[in-house]
This record gives C-alpha cells, structure tokens and sequence, in this order.
C-alpha cells in the first residue's frame, strides 16, 4: 500500500491517509500525564472552598500534617510569602492561585497537600480545617449591575462587578438604519454556559531541581510554549529554565489552554519538597473549577425592508465572566471575534456592546470548539435570521438566499472591520439544499402538520473566522500569534518536523507529515512529527480556536518550500545544470524538456551532507515562523430535520447533513472526524447542556451523572459533504475546520425544533431543548396526546 | 492493613499486597503498570477504564482490587498478538474510530466484549454496547463503523484486509 505513495508522492495531499498516531494509541501506548511517575514522585490534591462566597476565618493545617504520609500543607498566605498568591489572567486581570482573604466561587482552590501516596493527600485534604464566614452571593449577572449588588472583588479599584465594556461598529449608522427601518425585529437568546469536558482531566507534574534551578513541568496543555513564558513570568525563574512538555493529550476543546492554580501550585509544593509532584484532577474539579464556556446573555435586533432585505444588526450582550476574568483570548479582543456577528450576510451598519461582568462562579469563558466566541455570534445571528423569516414570513433559506455574500463581493469587509478572504456562498446553500431534497422536506411537512404531527427543518449557514492570527492585531500577552516549524531532512532522505502548536486528538502527526510530504516528494512514512517540547520545538502558540492548520500548516509548507530551494540549488550541482533550467515535479527536481534527468530529495539530501556544491553550508534544515496575512473565513451550510413526539415532548432528530466549505481539504478522512466531533458537541449543547447554580452559588452538576455528555445512543447519524473554495492566502488554501461544527450546529437544530412549533406561535426557545421544556410549550399550547 | 491478591491480567500473574480501598483500575495502571487502562470520570459514567474480567466487559474503577482477587482480566495491552493487531484494532485504524485516544482503550474492550458474544451485531446493538462508553471526539459514528467492520473482519466475511503491520502509516480503504 505504501509503495503506490512511493511511486506517486505529489498526490499526498488529499488523501485520507490512515493517522500516523494511531497504532500507539490502540495498543495502550498513548503516553498521556498520568500514565508518567518519575522516581520519588509525590501527590497533591487540592482543598477547595463548599461556599461560593465567604471569608476564611482560618485554616488548621496541623490535622492535615499528622496524616501519615504527608509532606506538606500549602495555603494562600504560603503562597503570600513568595509573592504567588495571585496571578496574571490572559485578559489583563488578575486570579487567586490559593484563595486569600476570601473565596469567590464554590470548589475554589484554598489550600494543598503534598503527600508521598494519592491516598495520603486526598486524606490529608480531607483533614485541613478551613473556618468560613459565608457572606451574600451573586448568581444572576444582572442582579450583579444593580447599585446594591456586594461587590464582589474587594482587591480591584473599581467598587463595581462590572469588568468592561466593548463596543464594535458603527452606532450612528446602526441607529439611523433602525429608524428607518420597515421591519425591526427583537429577541433575547442565551447561550448557556456549557463545559468542554475533554475525557482526559487536566493534571501536571512539576519537578524542579533546586542544584540546577530548573523546572520540568509535564502538563495537559494546548499551548506548552505559551505555558513556558507564563510560568517565567509568575515564578521568576528564567525562562531558559523551564522545560514545559505536553505528553499525548486526551482531548481539550479549550480546556487545556488556560494556566490552573493547581499547576503553580504543584510547582511550589516541589520547590518545597524537594520532589517531583503529581496532580491530577477529578472529573468534579475539572467541571466545576477550569474553564467553563459561553454564559452569554444576548439582546439581538435586525433592522429589515418589507422584502426581507437586511439592514443593520445590533446587539448588547451580558457576559458572566465568573470571579475572575481569565477566559483566554488575543489581548485587543476581550470579547473574542463576537463581533463576526453580522454572519454570512451583507448588513450594512452594525453595534455590538458587551458588558462583561464578575459573579461568583469558576472563572473562563472562552472554550468548547468556539473559535474565540465564534460560537456564540453564529447562533446569535442564524437564530436571529429565521426569528425575520418567521416575521415576514418567508422561507428561511429564501431569507438566507437574498441576503448571503455573492461570490463576486469577496473579499468582503463586514460592517464591524472583518475581511471575508473567499466564499462561493449561493452555490454552498443550493448544494446543501439539492442535497437533503428541501423542497419535498417542506412538503412533507406540509402534509404533516394537516395530520397534526411536528416535524422541523433548521438551516443554519454559517460564517467561521479562523487561524488568529496576524501580528498586527492578535497578540496574547504581547506574543504575536504566529506560528512555526522547523525541518530537518535527514542524509537518507527521512525528515522530522517540529511545531509550535500541540494535537488533542486533530491528527497532526498524518496532517503535517502529508503537507510536507507533499512539499519535500517524500513518502508521509518518512516524516515524523514532533510537537510539545518547548526544548525541541520552535516557539508557536498552541492548538485551539482552529488555528494549527491556517498556521502551522501554512509554516510547514513555507519551511517546506524553503528547503526545496535550496534542494533546487543542490539539484542544479547534481545534474551539473543551472537553476532555472530545473523544474518542480512528480515529487523531484527534472531537466525541463528531459525529465528523465532527475534527482530525488532522497539523492538530494544525501548530496547535502555527503557532497555540497562547493561554497554551500552543508546539511538540509530550515525553520520557518508564519505570520498570517489575514484570518481565514471557513463557511458551512447545515441542516437538521427533527420530529417531536407530542405525547413526551422528545425530539428525534432525524437527519442532519452538514455542507462545509473549509477550503483544500488536506485528509478528508480527518476532517469528517472533526466534523462528527463538533455536531456531537453542538447536539449536546443544544438538547442537554447547562451549568445550573442554586441561589446559594452551589454547582448543581459536578459529575457526568447531572452534566449530560451524548452516548451513542442518542447520538444522531452525521451526514456530511464538502464545497471547495480555497483561502487565497494560504499556502495550501486550506482554512481550518475542528470548530466549524461546534460553531454551526446549535443553531441548525435550534431553528429546526423552532421550526416543528412555528403554527403555535413559538418564536424562539432557548437552549437546552429539553424534553421538559418542549412538553410544557405543547401544553401551553393546548396540545395533549 | 494489606490484603494479598493475586490476579491474571493477559495471561500474567500479578501478586501483590494492596489496601482495601484501592481501585482495580489503580491496581491495573500502577501495580501492573499497564497505562494503556484510562480514567476519566470517578463516577462509572465515561468507560475510559473498562476491561474484561472474566469474560466480561467492566468499569474498573467501580471494583475494588481485593474484589477482583483471582479473576482473569483482559486489557487493551493484550489485544495485539504476536506483533498482529486484533481485528478490532485494525477496524478502529481503518475507519478513523479514534482520535484523542483516550477513551479508545474502554472502546476496543467493550466492542470485544460485545463481538465475542454477538458476532453479527447490528448498528443498534452496536450503539447500545458502548452506550456505557463517553467518547467527545468522534460522535460516535465511526467507532461504530469500526466495530461493524471488526465484525466482519472476524467472521471473514468479504472484503476482509490482510493484517497491517503495527507502525506504518497507509492509505486507508
């Protein structure tokens, strides 16, 4: 099998090629954090507050040290002492590493134990006394603006929960469109806040060398050489020093991209100890203290003509940021990319506002497949589009039809500053609707609801934005979001290629492999990847909001291409030619008009160590760091059909067909598993999910008995297919698509149930659909089966 | 305080004094030293942890190790024979029925599980046996697909593929 791709190298691209990563990981020999133990190796586990909102009266370390086994107790004022007690957040605040003072959320960290067994420090947990003095909670983001609201964080200037604002668009335009305005219509849409729950839970192991003054700390992280400058930024230790290594990570969906207190704890707990220390969360702390995602309170308005043409868009939305605002995102965007808002169509004035705002629950926001709030802006306006069609009624893909970007506008600048590089959106929405059979979907219901049965359709046409992103505006902590690869073509023709960003799961080690494959005429056999040692790899930001192949990808081609040059040079020598004389193809350097005469990387690689011409540095590596010159646009049309049963209020959904257009598709067999992934999410997210709190700021859904992850069985069947428009400023023309079905799917299914209950006068329902909630609106409205 | 136990993981004895309150998955991951046995959730929901005892598919996080005092258990590590893949293996490659790779070690053993008692199963009965298994990669559809095709494979029905070696990276069918 391996010797057609041999025989063919330059049809690597494309190919659904078997991942390179998979044997290990179906023999148990993923090597994941918890699978590492390093000799003398100690736990930790972590005391964490049951209050939301209280002073700590005092803590009594001294039960917890005469359990046997038990190195050390470490609590806030510990960490006082060493100038740790707070750290910086991503977004310019600040986050107690061990809670000092007060506690500001339930399961908030308070104190640690270091112990020489799990069990040790899990009893010695249990045996810290923590007195508490329980002072009054905000839950609701709303009530946390009203003037009599108790401020929550007493070490900020500002004597308010109110954290910022930000504005997007044009205000005066947007108003005077409004005014104008035949048609406005309004609704208030949440997104619920929902949690990644990637299968693996976070967990590190810090192990410092005090003779050397050097740490290596193994951690679950998405982004390791991001990880690396913040921890020399909090521990002062120089960032030469540090060592960060991300072994196989069990998936992470943002979860794994944010710094935890518990990591900067385990590192202070071995600079006490003297040990290397282990900690790894519970399912209960992952859910109930690392990054949640959405928590989004959204007014939308659209102002429209009589003939369904759209205007203007405004939006205000509250944001529940928790206790601290540490949701990680590019320094100038503090609400993400929200502001894309005005989706795949051709508005002509739009004002977005976000009030961010403290409460007392887990700190985040920014996670879950979301490009960066991506999600949140999708739903709002696929939502917000079929809310228009149901007042004017029209049909919602007519709607969409006669206000989607034409072909011949791109690339289009949005009313809030985005230029869209490509899309061929009118030919995407008829392909999708050919191929489901719209037009007999709307027919059959037709004839279904004169039966008095429910049926739905749901179409959501979505624009992404992706690859963040170009210096010039997207930075994290200073750090332009570019990103990187380094090459090493070895003398026999085998390469390694390193990378700034690090896989949960996408399948980059067959990904990358295939673009260098692709590049270089090797066999994807011959390329090994290699990501997450800040020691080996060239610095980059990491994997999430879809960035590693508008990014890395792109720099793995250009690094790629850069060898090629200087292989064309060798090549010249070998073939005692000139330069020019050369061409590029089938995978070799060939004499144009005599490709008989040829030489392969392979000879070409061996010549660069073992024969260079004369003058030239031998050997055949290059490092390439990829500054993007725009975000990419990937777009998708999907489209849920349901049926809902009367009697329960169950909706089935019954087809689900997802059209994406992520530009040139590098393993189309990778990119349909992502696509399957991130409906699943989106499904989940739609029927299932949402972190309640009671009054008291208690987590009611720690565990994954209250928050509901789909099994197989309700999982519906993903149809999927592709429309190809290629980014015409990548590299390759890819663009990126492991968010696309997170960020689409919520609102296809949303307006196909929606859609199954327009006659009743059902305008919007906000998610989770439960069954519970459908079953109240048939009662309501009369319906009893 | 110890209780010695003695079991059979992959045809190996492992003899060792454990406290009471120690997991059988901890036993697995630590006393054996067998990693490829995943936890993901304390509360028997996700799967990451099954393994075969006895002949059948359970969470071992939900067993005490003294419980499984001389029991046989099957673990992912033991799947692969002789440098070959089990067919669940190769099916699970083939389809793309892995990504992160976490959960997978729970999959291959509760689809083992079920084909060595159902060896025609159909995609219902196939949805059903892994509903005990949380996956938050693939939404499900091609482990399904890879434990159809494992089925096949095992019953050598057509269109069965000659064994893969381990470690290369080809063209999938």
């Amino acid at each position: 099998m391996s010797a057609t791709l041999t025989e063919s190298p330059h049809r690597v691209l494309g190919q659904p090629i078997k991942r390179k990563e998979d044997p290990r990981f179906l023999t148990g020999q993923g090597r994941y954090l918890d699978d590492i133990k390093l000799p003398n190796m100690a736990y930790m586990a972590i005391v964490r507050s049951p209050y939301a909102h209280a002073r700590i009266v005092s803590i009594n370390k001294e039960p917890a040290l005469a359990v046997p086994g038990v190195l050390a107790v470490i609590t806030g004022e510990d960490l006082e002492k060493l100038g740790l007690a707070w750290m910086p957040t991503l977004n310019g605040d600040q986050q107690m590493v061990l809670a000092v003072g007060k506690v500001l959320f339930q399961y908030q960290e308070v104190a640690a134990v270091i112990a020489t067994s799990r069990e040790a420090a899990y009893d010695g947990a249990a045996a810290v006394e923590v007195e508490y003095d329980p002072l009054p909670v905000v839950v609701d983001p709303f009530k946390a603006l009203e003037p009599d609201a108790p401020i929550l964080r007493e070490d900020r200037k500002e004597k308010s929960n109110h954290i910022w604002r930000w504005e997007s668009g044009d205000k005066a335009a947007t108003d005077k469109a409004f005014a104008e305005a035949e048609v406005v219509i309004k609704e208030k849409i949440r997104f619920p806040r929902v949690h990644p729950s990637p299968l693996e839970p976070c967990g590190c192991i810090a192990d410092y060398n005090k003779t050397q003054n050097h740490l290596t700390l193994y951690v679950t992280s998405q982004a390791p050489h991001a990880y690396r400058t913040v921890l020399a930024m909090v521990t002062k230790l120089p960032e030469h020093q540090i060592r960060v290594i991300s072994p196989d990570v069990g998936g992470g969906f943002g979860n794994k991209v944010p710094v935890y207190p518990g990591y900067v704890v385990a590192i202070v707990g071995s600079m006490l100890t003297g040990r290397p220390v282990k900690w790894v969360e519970t399912r209960t702390e992952n859910l109930a203290s690392t990054h949640f995602a959405r928590d989004y309170h959204m007014t939308v308005e659209i102002a429209a003509t009589r003939e369904g043409q759209v205007k203007a868009l405004r939006v205000h939305t509250v944001a529940d940021h928790g206790a601290f605002d540490a949701q990680a995102v590019p320094s100038k965007w503090p609400a993400g990319l929200f502001n894309i808002c005005t989706g795949s169509y051709t508005f002509e004035a739009a004002h977005v506002v976000v009030d961010a705002v403290y409460t007392n629950k887990a700190p985040g926001g920014v996670a879950h497949r979301c490009s960066f709030r991506v999600t949140e802006a999708s739903y709002l306006i696929e939502r917000a589009m079929d809310i228009l069609a149901h007042e004017l009624k029209m049909d919602p893909a007519e709607l969409r039809r006669k206000n989607l970007i034409p072909a011949d506008k791109f690339p289009w600048k949005s009313p809030t500053g985005w230029v869209y590089d490509s899309g061929n959106y009118h030919h995407t929405l008829d392909y999708a609707l050919n191929l489901i059979g719209y037009k007999e979907l709307r027919k059959e219901q037709a004839e279904k609801r004169a039966r008095g049965e429910l049926m739905g359709i749901g179409i959501s046409f979505f624009t992404e934005v992706v690859g963040a992103g170009p210096s010039k505006h997207f930075d994290i902590l200073g750090i332009k979001m570019f990103d990187s690869a380094e090459i090493r073509v070895h003398p026999t023709g085998k390469a390694i290629v390193r990378l700034g960003t690090r896989h949960q799961g996408q399948g980059h080690e067959t990904t990358y492999a295939q673009i260098v494959a692709e590049e270089l005429g090797l066999s994807p056999d011959d390329v090994l990847v290699e990501e997450g040692d800040t020691d080996t790899a060239p610095y980059g930001l990491g994997t999430y909001a879809s960035r590693s192949t508008p990014t890395s990808g792109a720099a793995a081609a250009m690094c790629a291409r850069r060898i090629r040059e200087k292989a064309r040079k060798i090549a010249a020598y070998l073939l005692e030619c000139g330069e020019h004389d050369l061409e590029w193809a089938d995978g070799r350097f060939q004499v144009k008009g005599a490709p008989h005469q040829s030489v392969t990387m392979q000879q070409i690689a061996f010549a660069a160590y073992t024969n260079p011409p004369p003058g030239m540095e031998p050997g055949l590596e290059a490092t390439y760091y990829y500054d993007p010159p725009n975000l990419t646009f990937p777009y998708g049309c999907y489209i849920a059909v349901v049926d809902i049963d009367k009697g329960t209020g169950e909706v089935k959904v019954r087809r689900f067909l997802a059209v994406d257009d992520c530009g040139t598709i590098i393993n189309p067999m990778i990119v349909q598993g992502q696509v399957h992934g991130g409906l699943t999410e989106g499904f989940a997210i739609a029927f299932m999910q949402d972190i309640v709190f009671d009054e008291n700021g208690n987590n009611l859904v720690t565990n994954f008995t209250e928050y509901m992850l789909p099994t197989a069985v309700e999982t519906p069947r993903w149809e999927t297919a592709h429309t190809v428009t290629p980014s015409p400023h990548h590299p390759l023309g890819a663009k990126g698509v492991g968010e696309s079905p997170n960020v689409g799917s919520p609102a296809a299914f949303v307006n196909a149930v929606v859609d199954a209950l327009s006659h009743l006068g059902v305008r919007h329902i906000d998610m989770p659909i439960t069954r519970e909630k459908v079953w109240r609106i048939l009662r309501s409205a009369g319906i009893d089966e | 305080m110890g209780h010695r136990i003695a079991v059979t993981i992959n045809g190996q004895r492992y003899e060792a004094e454990v406290e009471p309150r120690l997991l059988l998955v901890h036993f697995i991951r630590e006393v054996a030293g067998l990693t490829g046995t995943h936890i993901g959730c304390d509360t028997t929901s996700c799967g990451a942890c099954t393994v075969i005892l006895n002949g059948k598919p359970i969470k071992s996080c939900t067993m005490f190790a003294v419980q499984a005092d001389g029991s046989e258990i099957r673990t992912v590590e033991g799947l692969a024979q002789n440098g070959e893949f089990h067919p669940i293996q190769k099916a699970f490659w083939e389809c793309h029925g892995l990504q992160c790779g976490y959960c997978t070690p729970g999959m291959l053993m509760a689809g083992v599980a079920l084909l060595e008692r159902n060896p025609n199963p159909t995609e219902d009965e196939v949805r059903r046996a892994i509903s005990g298994n949380l996956c938050r990669c693939t939404g499900y559809q091609n482990i399904v697909k890879s434990i159809l095709r494992a089925a096949e494979m095992m019953r050598g029905g057509a269109g069965v593929a000659s064994g893969s070696p381990v470690g290369r990276g080809s063209p999938a069918q």
